[in-house]
């Protein structure tokens, strides 16, 4: 008789936290070596991964670290002697393993970490931000947003198929966000094994392996005279993540049988005349409000960025460039950037710079700390540019929704 | 007058504040003629090493504009004065930053003055300098490797006397008037006054015609493209190990082919066969592995390798069996066991001739490097009798 925690493993319907499923792509995906130290949310993750260790039923050596930055030390160096790599942190832990992270894409790693959102301190806080996640933004790490638990199997297992390939060599942020989806327990359909293997090859390191038999240094001292071709091949690489991740997209669809775009989620869009952007989690209150204003014969529709890392640029282009008008909501903030918006808005407002038809744009940060995006608060967003779009009119103004005074 | 350019060629940490002070020292006289300039170091020699060549550049204009023209190149490809305080340096220079084993006029313009203080004759130290299809000029101060830089030990005025050279190379920066102010306002005594002045007056520098000096070729390599490199700041590793020298017998290690390290060096270990007992000490303790096992069980420190720290002479039992001796007497970088095999007599007669003229006295207590630790007598003036250098004058 199965147990409890074998029927539990099998393929099928579980009901699973986000944190959850990615245990679970850690074992399916094999992973060899994993280290932790505890913050949260992204703690979580490593509760069921040491359980499924403890019960016996995942086999990986699993190191709790002193210290954030000698926890990603402990993976980066495994990585380059051909382990399997998985590793997490989130907030001020993640940023305190910022060396580790920046030498970890520049010597061209494929470590998959999952970031819990969390605020930044001070004040000290919990509640989902992206600005953590999004500080690795231009060293080389590939970074994705999960909206669902089920989307973590899907950005996962493509974390570790595009890192993992010879053209890529760059390390993967799976950036989650904390309490939505890190704590929050939903329906997920596992996949069998027999389809991961089927889609995840071994991690081959080739001649690049650490191996007294391959004797190789990494990591030298070097001048002026070759940085910035090592900074070339990075920049490459990261231009290779993009074909990399649309070809492992396609192998995904085929062997489990789904049916997504690799780059964008796009949300009641085919005749919208004006759409709310952004990233994770806020797609579910975006959702729901655009089912709601659709009743009072609103136009609006929602396009999410799976990925902010390969960014894609051509896909953004072409699907903004149909409406009217396009809405920004960031769970970050930039302070002085152009306009004081976020992150998300300064880089799609450069995307979109010199296409065919630009759209006017309008930047919002709303649900900072982890601050709930209310529906009230995305109409309230999805009227404004909606305006925008009648006037015609460009609006720069970044306005902070949800926030008292 | 236009712009001129110079660089000063130095032993890492040793001699850091001696190449600072004469670079400093050079613009500031030229500053009180209202000439502006600039003074640094070059960025990628910092953190400096112990005796690693290193490298102090300047400009001096004749107004902003013009020091600004040139100094939009941050590394001047060339200049008119390059100089030298320690004459091992002619055979080459060798950065850690790597840049690959450079002729020490790599960039000394057509027509420029190559600076060296040195007790060789110019003759003899041309031997050791790359030769190159451009004609220069040789300057030689006559002294030791100065370590007055070092604020533990007696300055030698070696400071004060390259900035005469300098000037005497290139005169039209300042008159010497503004160079011997500049000197007591940052270097000190009449002392170094008078040194400079004599300098001024007596070098004479030599023309080096095309062609002539150390023909061998300058190490070259390749600076590969982008998509050449491997991938993830991953360099081959050198690994393996043969015999001696290619042989069946003794014992190599793998060594990088392109990073010689002997460049640092400033004297090196002269090893007696006859006295040596094989006791290994030599062998274990060198810090850069360099003693290749011969087929007999001798230890024969490989000359390209060796970064002549002297460890080995002050870990051998044996007296007189390894003897640290200074570097710019030795034209060759041979194995010091084949001359022996080859002809024991010649190798003895070659020892004794080396040790001889070579012998270092006054070693750094610490670092048991050569240099004028002693100072070449600033204190009592260039007395001849106390002085171990003769004064220009003299010459």
């Amino acid at each position: 008789m199965a147990t409890a925690t074998e029927q539990q493993q099998g393929a099928g319907v579980h009901l699973l936290t986000g944190s959850e499923v990615m245990a679970h792509i850690c074992r399916l995906a094999d992973v060899d070596v994993i280290t932790a130290y505890p913050i949260r949310p992204y703690d979580t993750v490593m509760q069921y991964v040491s359980k499924f260790i403890a019960e016996g039923d995942f086999d990986a050596d699993y190191i709790p670290a002193e210290s954030e930055h000698g926890q990603f030390e402990i993976v980066k160096h495994a990585s380059a002697c051909g382990a399997r790599v998985f590793t997490g942190s989130s907030g001020v832990g993640w940023l305190y393993a910022m060396e580790p992270l920046a030498v970890t894409a520049g010597l061209r790693l494929p470590m998959v970490a999952l970031v819990g959102c969390r605020a930044l301190d001070d004040p000290g806080a919990f509640g989902t931000e992206h600005n953590d996640a999004m500080l690795v933004r231009d060293l080389g790490w590939m970074i994705n947003f999960p909206d669902t638990a089920q989307e973590v199997i899907e950005l996962g297992l493509l974390a570790y198929r595009v890192a993992e390939d010879p053209r890529v060599y760059l390390p993967c942020a799976i950036a989650m966000d904390g309490a939505f989806l890190t704590h929050s327990q939903a329906t997920v359909r596992l996949p069998g094994q027999d389809e991961v293997n089927a889609f995840l090859p071994p991690y081959d390191r080739g001649d690049l392996l650490l191996h007294p038999d391959n004797p190789i240094t990494i990591a030298p001292q070097a001048n002026e005279d070759w940085l910035m071709e090592v900074r070339r091949q990075s920049s490459e690489a990261a231009k290779n993540s993009y074909t990399v991740l649309k070809e492992a997209h396609a192998d995904f669809s085929k062997i489990f049988g789904t049916n997504t775009n690799p780059f964008l989620d796009e949300y009641m869009t085919e005749d919208a005349d004006v759409v709310l952007c952004g990233v994770g989690t806020l797609s579910l209150p975006v959702k729901v409000a655009i089912r709601e204003m659709r009743k009072e014969g609103k136009k609006v529709g929602m396009v999410r960025l799976k990925w902010f890392r390969p960014f894609p640029t051509e896909e953004l282009r072409e699907s903004l460039s149909r409406f009217k008008a396009v809405g920004v909501i960031d769970r970050d903030y930039s302070f002085g950037s152009p306009y004081h918006g976020g992150i998300v808005y300064n880089e799609i407002k450069a995307a979109m710079y010199g296409a065919d038809k630009v759209p006017h744009l309008k930047g919002f940060v709303c649900g900072l700390g982890g601050r709930e995006v209310l529906l009230e608060d995305v109409k309230q967003m999805a009227d404004k540019v909606i305006s925008m779009g009648q006037n015609d009119a460009a609006d720069n103004e970044v306005d902070w929704i949800g926030v008292r005074g | 007058m236009s712009v001129i350019s110079f660089e000063v060629i130095y032993r890492g940490i040793f001699q850091k504040s001696l190449a600072v002070k004469i670079s400093r020292t050079l613009i500031l006289a030229a500053v009180k003629e209202g000439k502006p300039g600039i003074s640094f170091g070059r960025y990628s020699d910092s953190p400096e090493r112990n005796g690693i060549p290193a490298k102090q550049f300047g400009y001096i204009a004749d107004n902003e504009e013009e020091l600004e023209t040139v100094a939009a190149q941050y590394e001047p490809k060339q200049v008119d004065i390059s100089i030298c305080v320690d004459d091992t340096l002619c055979k080459g220079v060798e950065s850690w930053a790597w840049y690959g084993l450079q002729p020490i006029n790599a960039v000394t313009k057509p027509g420029g003055t190559l600076i060296v203080t040195s007790n060789q004759k110019e003759d003899d130290l041309v031997q050791h300098i790359h030769r190159r299809e451009t004609p220069y000029k040789l300057a030689i101060i006559p002294g030791e490797a100065s370590f007055a830089g070092l604020w533990v030990y007696k300055d030698d005025g070696t400071d004060a006397r390259c900035l005469a050279a300098a000037l005497k190379a290139e005169p039209t920066m300042c008159s010497i008037a503004s160079l011997e102010s500049a000197i007591r306002e940052n270097i000190g005594s009449e002392t170094h006054v008078e040194a400079a002045r004599e300098v001024y007056e007596d070098l004479r520098p030599v023309e080096i015609e095309p062609g002539q000096g150390n023909d061998e070729v300058p190490f070259t390599f390749e600076l590969l493209k982008w998509h050449e490199m491997r991938q993830g700041v991953v360099i081959d590793g050198v690994g393996g190990h043969e015999g001696f020298r290619g042989g069946e017998g003794g014992y190599e290690p793998g060594r990088n082919p392109y990073f010689k390290k002997w460049s640092t060096r400033t004297m090196r270990p002269v090893v007696s066969f006859e006295k040596c007992t094989k006791c290994t000490l030599c062998w274990v303790a060198c810090p850069d592995t360099c003693f290749d096992v011969t087929p007999d069980g001798f230890f024969d420190a490989n000359m390209e390798a060796c970064c002549g720290c002297g460890v080995c002479e002050a870990i051998c039992p044996v007296k007189d069996c390894i003897t640290m001796v200074n570097e710019v007497v030795f034209d060759e970088r041979d194995s010091q066991w084949q001359m022996w095999q080859e002809n024991k007599e010649d190798y003895d007669k070659y020892m004794d001739e080396k040790i001889t003229t070579g012998k270092i006295d006054g070693r750094h207590p610490i670092t048991g490097l050569a240099g004028a630790f002693s100072g070449i007598g600033l204190e009592t003036g260039h007395n001849p009798e106390t002085a171990k250098i003769k004064p220009l004058k003299d010459l």
